[in-house]
Order: structure tokens, then sequence, then C-alpha cells
């Protein structure tokens, strides 16, 4: 590398095979107890419906197993080893407690159907945590049920068009803004309602008179990532919340951003009337390598009547207990109560936070961004000049000129250590870098990123082939994406 | 750092934030705790929900023995916080795994794709049905009223606004679904049918009879897994047109209901209309073998409001524990795992058989049974609650018509003990003549 970085540098890394590729008859992981009762023959018990062959399922043993995840493991970037700037999904440090309340006995291995009167470990859990997020978001009820946030969008919609229902029409279309997430009008149309595009104005925010001009009585509602995803908050929020509300449209909260507002604003009080949230990326639960989330959905009280059931009650005695007769709810969108280990790793976050905790870290988010924006500011052009909360947006439009673009820039990225920003997302800047650093980041690694930018930004210059041909120190180069989508092999198979 | 960005203070960032709407006090939330007291906090939370008890439950959530090196190795940091492998050259660890993934599930399904996983089986069984819909043009599902009942409720909810009509065919004597009634149902606008095997009174179903019908009609056949174990000694559904599978049973916590793990396979040919994020095999600019997300154009980040789902995130940590339990086990070792369940099964069903009605005896089981008793589960519950045991689920709510009907489920876990305890409180319940004025204790919703 012309420029070295002082973030990290090449080591020895196993190569391994597939795991079918190991396997042979006899090696074997398990080993199960003596049966207490008689055995019995298959056959007998299941005649025809008895299967006689696995196929090439894998026959290795433990030291196998185990060598052959962590070497894998090695050949993934994390958080755990540094800056993972992704824009949008906020990754985050994800605190080791967590991981070990969601282990302790009663709450890994509660059946979700035992008796709720041994079952008010987790209701209190299920409790205490909406009690959190509908402080933090100011709401007034709220379904933990959503498995991610895609989900949660779904569930709030399906909560709009019921209650649009209830008043005797459903309406037809959902507006949403040319800068939202893919899932968004992805969202609408499952839940039967036409996408109307919003264009965002030079500032990068909804046009508040374009608003006004499509606003009418087919609208059920607008969905609204605020922050946006160029990072920056929707000021006229409040004129948007009337202008929908005077024609009797519901404002959707996107709440994929909420990490920038917790402790120092809530959707509540500037007129958002239902919102999910991704307790995977505001409440640090692991990402996993895709997940699993948590999308929580909270409402203002009309929407009430519609939540998915069953819900969480306080009974007269005092203990918690599930209600399931709501006739005018949606229905169920997951079986159970959703993500549960979830609930107990976001509640613990709060917890480990409290409210001085929860405000700190909204405002360090935002700090580290905005240094960001400033280190970079000049290298790489800056499509809205509009204030950044959480994460800033650049486009490459400075590199283009040397036909270098985001991705290549993100790839070469890797070559200094650091996992790649969000690339060509939103939509409505052409080429952009999103970047959004999270509270995790001290100064150091902060100032290892800007360093590193700034290096490619130069390498651009003197010598473009270098980033085009990124990323080098990788134990494979750029693969090609196109013949894996024209002839795909998405499985193993015997030779 | 406010120095280098130029603020005078943190307000100073928050000024795009108009004035009125700034949360000017602290947030009305538990104070801030130390890790010590966060441990015990749930400690406590731990011992109020049921740490003591051993339980008869199943019913789409099935405690088997978790093997120890699924955590050791999920909670490598590696694996536990990555992100979805969007940048490949730093995420083949991750992508190679749902690789393997996808092989053993299609291995273990008789499918020949599979994805990389959905949120669960509820979710996977509807977004299945809305897939056979894609595939062959028609409207409607036919569901079998032995699909697990909120698998039911969550396509209803899906189908409700898909324009999606569904119609419920019955059981039989047999538990299996009801032919007559199925083939009565099926119309030129069926889409699929749907039902689960084993079904939600752990019968087996006839796929290939079931099949045949389906297929005669013009419909795709959808078969929902919930018990996967049972693929360890059950014929997989080889005549279904796409399996929609809930992966829970292969190593992931009961988890008072999730995370779990859903996932969706089906015919080369149908892929295409499938939801849900796929990992492939291709090389890169060295030729060298790699793995990529791939086929994407179906997904909600490229096509929006085209997709063929809203999916994003999925459950990626999970199957990663599905996957380390099915290499754990293996070819010979998840046969042997459901021969024991098969087993522990057979026992309990005898040792309750002997005091109370088995319902569904003609056609096979996998683990779970239904017992019908002359007195109210509920209060025989009620007293197994006492000797810290949980008996087996009340059925009424679900199935009013099989009365005082319960579903129990043993596993590999179940001890020889716990059956005989509840067989011998079975007996004693159904020995005594029934009192109508008995206190029902409300045990359970």
């Amino acid at each position: 590398m012309k420029h070295p970085t002082p973030k990290a540098t090449r080591h020895v890394n196993q190569n391994e095979g597939l795991i079918f590729e190991k396997s042979s008859p006899g090696k074997a992981a398990w080993k199960l107890p003596p049966l207490d009762v008689p055995e019995v023959d298959p056959a007998k018990l299941l005649g025809k419906a008895e299967r006689k062959d696995l196929g090439s399922m894998p026959e290795v043993s433990e030291i196998e197993i185990i060598r052959h995840f962590t070497r894998l493991s090695t050949w993934n970037y994390a958080i755990d080893l540094g800056m993972y700037p992704l824009g949008s999904c906020t990754m985050k440090y994800n605190p080791r407690v967590n991981e070990v309340v969601a282990r302790l006995e009663g709450i890994a291995n509660g059946h979700p159907y035992q008796p709720e009167k041994i079952s008010q470990g987790a209701l209190r859990i299920i409790k205490t945590l909406s009690d959190c997020l509908l402080e933090i978001t100011g709401m007034d009820a709220i379904t933990l049920q959503p498995a991610a946030g895609a989900h949660g969008e779904l569930t709030g919609l399906l909560m709009v068009r019921a209650y649009h229902e209830a008043k005797g029409n459903p309406r037809k279309k959902v507006l949403i803004p040319d800068s939202a997430h893919g899932t968004n009008p992805a969202t609408a149309a499952m839940v039967g309602y036409a996408v109307e595009n919003l264009k965002s104005n030079a500032r990068g925010m909804v046009e508040v008179s374009a608003l006004e001009a499509q606003m009418n009585e087919d609208v059920a509602a607008l969905m609204l990532t605020n922050p946006n995803t160029l990072g920056v908050f929707e000021q006229e929020i409040h004129k948007i919340a009337e202008i929908l509300h005077a024609k009797g449209g519901l404002l959707y909260m996107d709440g994929a951003n909420m990490n920038a507002l917790v402790g120092k604003v809530r959707p509540g009080d500037f007129g958002v009337d239902v919102m999910h949230l991704n307790l995977h990326k505001t409440f640090s639960t692991p990402h996993g390598g895709g997940g699993p989330g948590s999308g929580p959905v909270a409402i203002k009280k009309m929407l009430e009547p519609f939540l998915p059931k069953p819900v969480v009650i306080s009974k007269p005695d005092g203990t918690l207990g599930f209600e399931y007769d709501r006739p005018q709810s949606v229905g169920r969108v997951r079986s159970f109560y959703g993500n549960f280990g979830m609930f107990v790793r976001a509640l613990a976050y709060i917890l480990a936070n409290g409210p001085d905790g929860l405000r700190e870290t909204t405002e360090d988010a935002v700090l580290n961004a905005n240094y960001i924006r400033k280190g970079l500011e000049g290298t790489y052009d800056l499509p809205y000049a509009t204030p950044s909360m959480h994460e800033v947006v650049f486009s490459d439009k400075l590199q283009t000129k040397k036909g270098v673009r985001t991705m290549d820039i993100a790839k070469r990225l890797i070559d200094y250590g650091f996992h790649p920003y969000t690339t060509a997302f939103p939509l409505i800047v052409p080429g952009a870098l999103m970047i959004e650093p999270t509270e995790s980041e001290g100064r150091e690694e902060l100032d290892l990123f800007v360093e590193a930018m700034k290096s490619i930004a130069q390498e651009v210059e003197e010598d473009p082939q270098t980033i085009l041909d990124a990323p080098h120190t990788t134990r494979v180069s750029r693969l090609d994406e196109t013949a894996a989508a024209r002839k795909p092999v998405l499985r193993w198979k015997p030779a | 750092m406010l120095e280098a960005i130029g603020a005078r203070s943190i307000d100073d960032l928050f000024a795009p934030i108009p004035a009125e709407y700034r949360l000017n006090r602290e947030l009305k939330i538990p104070r801030q705790m130390a890790e010590s007291e966060i441990v015990d906090w749930f400690q406590q939370r731990s011992k109020e929900n049921g740490s003591e008890y051993a339980s008869f439950l199943g019913a789409g959530a099935y405690m088997h023995y978790r093997p120890v090196i699924i955590d050791s190795l999920i909670s490598r940091g590696e694996f536990l916080t990555a992100y979805t492998p969007y940048q490949a050259e730093i995420s083949q660890g991750t992508l190679q795994a749902i690789f393997e993934f996808q092989t053993m599930i299609c291995e273990l399904t008789g499918m020949e794709v599979a994805n990389a996983s959905m949120y669960d089986g509820s979710t996977a069984a509807a977004e299945a049905a809305m897939m056979a819909v894609r595939v062959t043009g028609r409207s409607s599902v036919v569901v079998a009223k032995s699909l697990h009942p909120e698998y039911r409720e969550v396509l209803a909810t899906y189908a409700h606004h898909q324009g999606m009509p569904l119609a419920t065919v019955g059981y039989a004597d047999s538990g299996r679904i009801d032919p007559k009634e199925l083939e009565r149902t099926i119309t030129p606008e069926t889409a699929c049918v749907l039902l689960q095997s084993p079904n939600f009174f752990g019968t087996i179903e006839d796929v290939a009879a079931v099949a045949e019908i389906a297929h005669n009609k013009g419909a795709l056949l959808v078969v929902s897994i919930a018990e996967a174990v049972s693929l360890g000694i059950v014929e997989p559904p080889r005549d279904a047109d796409i399996v929609a599978m809930e992966a829970q049973s292969f190593g992931v916590p009961v988890g008072f209901g999730g995370p779990y793990c859903g996932v969706i396979a089906t015919r080369e040919k149908y892929v295409r209309q499938m939801p849900g994020r796929l990992a492939g095999q291709t090389t890169d600019r060295n030729g060298k073998r790699g793995f990529v997300l791939t086929i994407a154009t179906r997904e909600q980040h490229i096509r929006r409001e085209k997709a063929t789902s809203n999916i994003c995130t999925n459950q990626a940590l999970v199957a990663l524990m599905v996957n380390i339990f099915m290499n754990v086990y293996g070819k010979v070792g998840l046969r042997e795992l459901a021969k024991q369940n098969l087993a522990k099964t057979a026992y309990a069903a005898d040792q309750f058989g002997k005091h109370a009605q088995i319902l569904f005896s003609a056609a096979p089981r996998f683990n779970e049974f239904v017992v019908k008793t002359s007195e109210d589960p509920y209060v025989i519950n009620g007293r197994l609650l006492g000797h810290k045991l949980v008996g087996g689920l009340p059925l009424k709510k679900f199935y009013p018509e099989l009365g005082n009907a319960a579903l129990w489920c043993c596993t590999e876990m179940t001890t020889r003990t716990a059956i005989d305890t509840a067989a011998g409180m079975l007996a004693e319940s159904e020995a005594e003549e029934p009192s109508g004025d008995r206190a029902v204790e409300e045990v359970a919703r």
C-alpha cells in the first residue's frame, strides 16, 4: 500500500473448505444419554413415513466444527474489530452483559405457553421495556410483536389501514419521500396501498408546499424517516404533521434513526401518530450478520384498539397477563410474542444507561458524525449543506472525475482496516457515501478514519487504479456478482 | 471535539430541532444501573419465570438439548457484531455459513433451494402462500385447520390486504387433513394448499396423497414444518413445491417465543419468486471461490414497491445456531436424536392411554399427541404445577370442538420420571368422578 495505516496490517489467515468437504463416515460430535424408556422400531411406528436416508448431511468431529466456524469467523469484519460506519444501520457496540442476562435459565428456557403465573418474569420484562420505550418516544401504546424494522412498518401500516377502515374509508395511497428506505414502499404495497413519491427540496427535506399540493383525502399516511436518510432533521415536522392531520391522514415515522433523538426530543411531541423502533439499531442488540432484529411499534391513543394481539395488561391482583379479546385488532403478525430475547437485551441496555446515559449517547453520536463531517469537508463533496445529526452523507462527485466511484472508495477503505460506509444510498444523492460512526467511537478511531478517507482521496488523484482494484488485502478480491446472479449456485452438491 | 467542529456546546448541534419540541427534562426511566445490578435484576425475573419446572409443552416451541459449542461459536464477535454481508470481501465467514445452511436445509427438506432465513415459521408460512400466488397467478389459499393456530392467524393478517381469500379444511378422525373436504374446497382459483406435517396435533400427514390432490387441480403444495427434529426420521415432503419451516428445534432456545428461525425452501424454477436473502457461490478476479448475496433484484432495496417481500433484516445469527446444531448431529445423529423423541412419545402415549383417551391414533405421529380427559385439563395442569411440572396445552381455546383435550409433547429431554408422575396424576384425576363445583384455577391463557 502506498499510504500505510496504523489501523491494520496483514497476517496469516487460515484457509477452510466447505464443511461437506471435510465430512467422512464415522465422525461425530454428538452423544445421547441412554434411553430411559423402551426402544422403538421406527418402521413399525412410522410405516412408509419413515425416512431412511439423510443425504449428504455432514459427519464431522467437534474440533472440526470449532475450527471450521472459528476460521470462517476470522474472515468477517465486525464492530468488535473496529469502527463500522454503515450509515442508517447504526453499528454500535453490543454490550456483553446483554448476552449474559438473555441466557439466564428462566429467560432462555421459558415456554411461550407456560401458565401466566409462572411467566411473571417474562411479562415484567415486556412491560418494563414497553414503559421505557413509551417514555422515550412520547407515544401512548406499543406492541413488541414485530420481528424486525420492516415487520414493524407492516404492523404500523396495518394499524393505519384499520384505523381508516373503521372510519369508513381505508384510503388509497401512502406518500413516501424519495430519500426513504426501500422497505417503506415495499411495505405500503403489502398493505394494499399505492405508493406516491414525495420529492425532497434543495435542503434535503420534505418540501412542505409539495406535500400540501399532494395531500388529499386519498392519502392514508406519510412515511417519514426523521432524521431522514441524509441525517437531516425535518425541521418543519410540525407543519408536515398539521398538513396530514388537516386532511385526516396520519404521520408514520420510520424510527431507523431514533438514535439521533433519544433523550433530546420525542416523536410523540412533534406530531407523529405511529412509529417503529429498531432494537438492533438504537438499543444495541447485536446485528448478528443480518439478524435477529426487533421492530416494536409505538402509537397514539386513537390507534390502540388496532394493536396486534395479544396485549400485555396489568390485572386487578397486581400480576401481569396477556389480553386476547381485542375485537378491532389487526390480528397477529408473528407467532407468540415477538423476538423476546431481543427485548431482554434492549432493556439491559436501557438500564445500563439510565436517563442521563441515553441522552449522552445521543449527544455523542451526533458529535461524532459532525466531527467526521468537519474532517472530510472539502475532501469529499457534501451535496447538502444542511446540518447533520447522527450521520453525514457525502458524494463521490470529486472522485468520479478520475473514474472512481463510491463503491471503489468503500472497497479501498477495507485495506485501511475499516468496514465501508453505506454506498449508493440514499437514492437522491448520486454516488452517496453515507457515514454513521455512532457514539461507540472515541476520537482516536475517528481520527484514523478521517485520515484513511483523506489518504484514499489522495490516492484517487495519484493512482486511481489502486482504488479501482481494491481491496488488496482481503482473502478474496472483488467477487463476480453478475455471474452469481446469472447462473445461481445456491447450494453445494456432491461431486 | 466541539472546538474542532466549531460548535460552542453540544446543544448547538441540536439546533435544527425546533426549540418547542426539545425535551428539557430527563427521561422518566429507571436510573443508570451497574452491571452487577443489571444481572441481579434479570436473575430475579428469571426466577419468576418457571426456571425450576419440567414441561410437556410443545406446540411450535420445542425444548431440545443445545450443544454448548453453539453459544461458544455464535458468541464470537466476528459473527455476533457483524452486519448483513453486503460487503462480500470482508463477510466471507457469514456468507459461507449461509451457503452451508442453505445446502443442509435443502438436504433435509428434499427441496432444491433454500433462503438464508425468515423471521419465524408463521411468517415463513404466510410468505410462502404469497409466493404461491405469484407463481401460479391464482389468488386464493386452502389451509389445513391442523396448521398451527397462530400460524393461521398470521396468515390471515397478511392475506387480508393481499386480496387473498382463505378457505379452511378440517381434519379427519385420523388427525390428518380430510381428503374429501380438501377435494371439494380446491377451486380453479386456488394457488396452493398449505398444511403442516407433523401437524399441530403431532400427526404426520400423507404428503404424497395431498400433493396429488393439489397438483391435479393445478395448485401448489406448501408444507409447513414446525418441529425440525422430525426431519431426522420422518420422510421429508419431497412432493411439496414450497417448504416453510421453523428451525427452532435445531439448537435455538425456547426463549419465551423468540427469536426463532423461519426458512423457505422450494424448487429451483421458483427461486425468483422467493422472498428473503440468498447466498450464492461465485469467483473473485483471480478465480478463487467466494460467496455473495445474490438475485437481489427480488428484494426491497432494489425493487422497492415491486419486491417479493418487504423483508430486510432476517434471523441470521439464529440461522447460525441452527447450522452448528445440524453439524453437531449430522447425518447419523439427527436420526438417533429423532428416534429418542419417538421412543419417549410412544412411551408417554402408552402410559397416558391407560387412563385417558389418546386422540388421532390411526396415523403415525412424531413427538406430540392429544390426550382427552373427563376433567378440565386446566384443573389437571393446576395440580401438576404443584409437582413442578407444566402439563400439556389445553386445546379448548383453539379447537373448542375437542372439549377437554390437551396437546402433550415429549422430546429427548423429557424424563421417564416426569412422564410417570404426570401419568400418575392423570390416573388419579380420571379415577375420581369429575365434580362440577371444583374451582377451576385459571393457570393458562
